[in-house]
């Protein structure tokens, strides 16, 4: 099988995966949820039938503006801006009237301190990793035999998880837009694992990459990656199929509280499985093309 | 060399054995000499409910080298305002948001958080206060006296002997009863007027000299309104006032059943992945199996010791490392399979295979390591709770499969079993 040779298949295969997301993105804009846009949030249920009228009734009598409730299974959902406490207990005394058993499952409230603080330190995290990554990689790699360069593997690790990232987020962007899924700090719980995961299957193809050109000098470049990629392929399969065997599970019979987070992990770890196989070293091959290239072009310019 | 891997062997069994009986649930705690530690699962807020607060310190009056004290003050006393309410494990820390100075306060348990959020946020500065005789307008009709809340030995709630009404008695300090002592002989006959952050609450007239330190506060409180006076006066005043910027109260049930469901759903993944590496690897794949039921013991044992509080963040970061730890046996399995290709005997193949497999696995799981060190100082909260429990599972993964893997792996060599380890 030859994966390396057909790489431009793959490259357009992961442009045709990432492209929508990255469209979704631009033009829906990200789907923040509490976390990161600051706000209220309100999830209450009744021991009876409640009309959706009912609930929005209460809200505006409460002086609420630009809010309702939105059924979420046998919960109602509300949304708002950051309420105070006088507001806010208007509006639950008022919700409690509307029907019988109320109960309020779930009251949070994030200020815009915590939502931006929140943001950037998500951000900030994911930026350091990736960068701890390309030193860890480039340290682990620095012994590996020429014409292949240690910080390359780095980039590349980096660049397919900067792949399985975008589709993540572009698939929940979409989403988002037509569902009403968000993006919370377990989303982002969600994205980290992800990295881990997606490094972690590129470093075992990575090594196996290193191992076959101390072993085999003589078979060039291209070649050797190919070897390596076949002979862990294997592993790759049966890692990911095991790992998506316990998400799924999860993902189908786990509360619901999990239902998105299971989803994202679900996505992420497939996406992840493919850029390891069909990114990341197939990543390397072009990368060598193009500088041997360069660097035969120079040699000719000072020949002549 | 037998020898030594039946040593081996003892040790791992011993070592699950501690972990069964720490995991158990009504199981033993840790005693040794005088030092005790009860062991059991910490459960976040998100699975048994409860209310996660933030408090930002507003810090603008201070100097930057008072900050860190006066929050540490902050977190005195609202420590003590907590354990007055009587909320069980109350987590109560100092911290950064956005810049600022901040107090989180996880009150486990507690749905109806007003009340909370009213006693905590209460900064409870008291003043005693005596006629202006300067006075022009109405504002300044009262000057400090320099007696203050600090100088309480402690407030208790008692009730009027004549009307039945409840109120606040005061028992002043050494250097609290000399001041009190002082402003009542200069007040005689006069009003003094007690200010609770910045209102004022009574303003009786002086009778006598008071020199036994002893003053009582009345007004119209109701009995709930004078306890918590009592608990915000003996709790101390807060140096700074404080601002609720974050509000989570998670309630019990959707916690619960969240928890049951997807522990429930987790156990039926692992079954099925036990099954897949059975069918698919074969004798080895029930040994990686065993040696990955060692590994789930150990690690529930040591969140319980350590101890390391559960979330749902936590659980999914726990799952990724059973899939890690998983993966470590499949990556050794497949370079074994490659030995045996080559012709080599199954003992030899196999010792290869955990060779040759190590800097995968090494090189993978320390760059996980690394990811983990960054999200637990770069974060708080949720991503801090995935980060420990990956980081644990990660730590504890390489462990059970290069020791307990392998050394089930050459305790079956030379066994009856030794023909089923050719892995196809």
């Amino acid at each position: 099988m030859n994966i390396i040779g057909r790489r431009k298949i793959w490259y357009l295969i992961s442009l045709v995966l990432i492209v929508p997301g990255i469209l979704a993105i631009i033009f829906w804009g990200l789907p923040t949820g509490l976390d990161f846009k600051g706000g209220t949030l309100l999830d209450i249920s009744y021991s009876n039938r409640v009309a959706k009228e009912k609930i929005d009734e209460a809200i505006n009598n409460s002086g609420i503006k630009n809010a309702s409730g939105q059924p979420s299974g046998d919960d109602f959902i509300i949304r708002t801006q950051v309420l105070d406490a006088g507001t806010q207990n208007n509006l639950t005394t008022a919700l409690a009237k509307v029907g019988e058993g109320y109960k309020q499952n779930r009251l949070e409230t994030v200020g815009p301190t915590v939502s931006s603080d929140l943001k950037r330190k998500a951000i900030i995290a994911v930026i350091l990793a990736s960068m701890a990554i390309i030193i860890y990689i480039s340290i682990a790699f620095r012994k590996v035999p020429k014409p292949a360069s240690s910080w390359r593997f780095g980039v590349c690790a980096v660049l397919a998880l900067i792949h399985d990232l975008a589709f993540v987020v572009g698939v929940f962007a979409i989403l988002g837009h037509f569902l009403g899924y968000e993006i919370d700090s377990l989303f982002i719980t969600a994205l980290l694992t992800i990295m881990g995961f997606s490094v972690h299957d590129t470093i075992v193809v990575f090594d196996r990459i290193r191992e076959n050109l101390r072993k085999s000098p003589s078979l060039d470049f291209e070649t050797n990656v190919n070897n390596s990629i076949l002979q862990t392929l294997n592993r790759s399969l049966n890692t990911s199929f095991t790992v998506l065997l316990v998400l799924l599970a999860l993902f189908l019979l786990g509360g619901t509280t999990l239902k998105h987070f299971m989803l994202a992990l679900l996505v992420g770890i497939a996406i992840g499985t493919y850029s390891s196989i069909f990114n990341a070293s197939p990543l390397l091959v072009s990368w060598q093309g193009w500088s041997a290239r360069r660097l035969s072009r120079a040699n000719e310019k000072s020949v002549s | 060399m037998r020898r030594n891997l039946w040593i081996i062997l003892g040790i791992i069994l011993i070592f699950t054995v501690l972990a069964g009986l720490v995991d158990w649930p009504t199981g033993p705690n840790l005693a040794i000499g005088k030092y005790f530690k009860e062991l059991k699962i910490h459960e976040g807020l998100d699975l048994q409910g409860g209310a996660h607060l933030v408090f930002e310190l507003n810090t603008s009056g201070l100097e930057s080298k008072d900050v860190s004290t006066a929050t540490g003050s902050v977190v005195n006393v609202i420590d003590r305002r907590v354990n007055a309410l009587g909320v069980a494990e109350p987590v109560i820390q100092g911290a950064k948001v956005g810049g600022k100075q901040a107090v989180i306060v996880e009150l486990p348990g507690v749905t109806d958080v007003n009340e909370a959020i009213n006693l905590i946020g209460k900064t409870a500065q008291l003043k005693f206060m005596e006629e202006n005789t300067e006075a022009t307008t109405q504002e300044d009709m009262w000057k400090d006296t320099g007696l203050t809340g600090a100088h309480l030995r402690r407030a208790d709630v008692q009730f009027d002997k004549n009307t039945g009404e409840p109120q606040v008695a005061l028992q002043f300090d050494s250097e609290g009863t000399k001041l009190f002592a002082d402003i009542t002989r200069n007040n005689l006959q006069k009003p003094v007027a007690i200010e609770l952050d910045g209102e004022i609450i009574s303003a009786p007239t002086v009778q006598n000299a008071i020199e036994n330190g002893q003053a009582v506060i009345t007004g119209k409180f109701t009995i709930d309104e004078a306890k918590k006076l009592g608990i915000e006066l003996n709790a101390g005043a807060l140096p700074v006032p404080i601002k609720l910027v974050e509000q989570r109260t998670i309630g019990p049930t959707l916690g619960s059943e969240s928890v049951q469901k997807s522990l429930m759903a987790g156990l039926i993944g692992l079954l099925l992945v036990a099954l897949f590496m059975i069918i698919y690897y074969r004798v080895p794949g029930l040994l990686a199996i065993l040696a990955l039921i060692i590994y789930t013991l150990v690690v529930l044992a040591l969140f319980k010791i350590i101890p390391v509080t559960l979330t749902l963040a936590g659980i999914a970061g726990f799952i990724l490392s059973v899939g890690m730890a998983v993966d470590a046996n499949i990556l050794i399995f497949e370079r074994t399979k490659e030995e045996l290709a080559t012709g080599k005997t199954i003992g030899l193949s196999i010792d290869e295979g955990f060779k040759r497999a190590w800097p995968s696995i090494r090189d993978s799981n320390f760059s996980s390591l690394i990811t983990c060190l960054i999200l637990y100082y770069g974060t708080t909260g949720l991503v801090r709770g995935f980060a420990v429990t990956l980081a644990i599972g990660i730590l504890v993964s390489m462990f059970t499969a290069i020791i307990v893997t392998r050394t089930f792996l050459r305790v079956a060599i030379g066994t009856f079993l030794e023909k089923r380890l050719v892995i196809q």
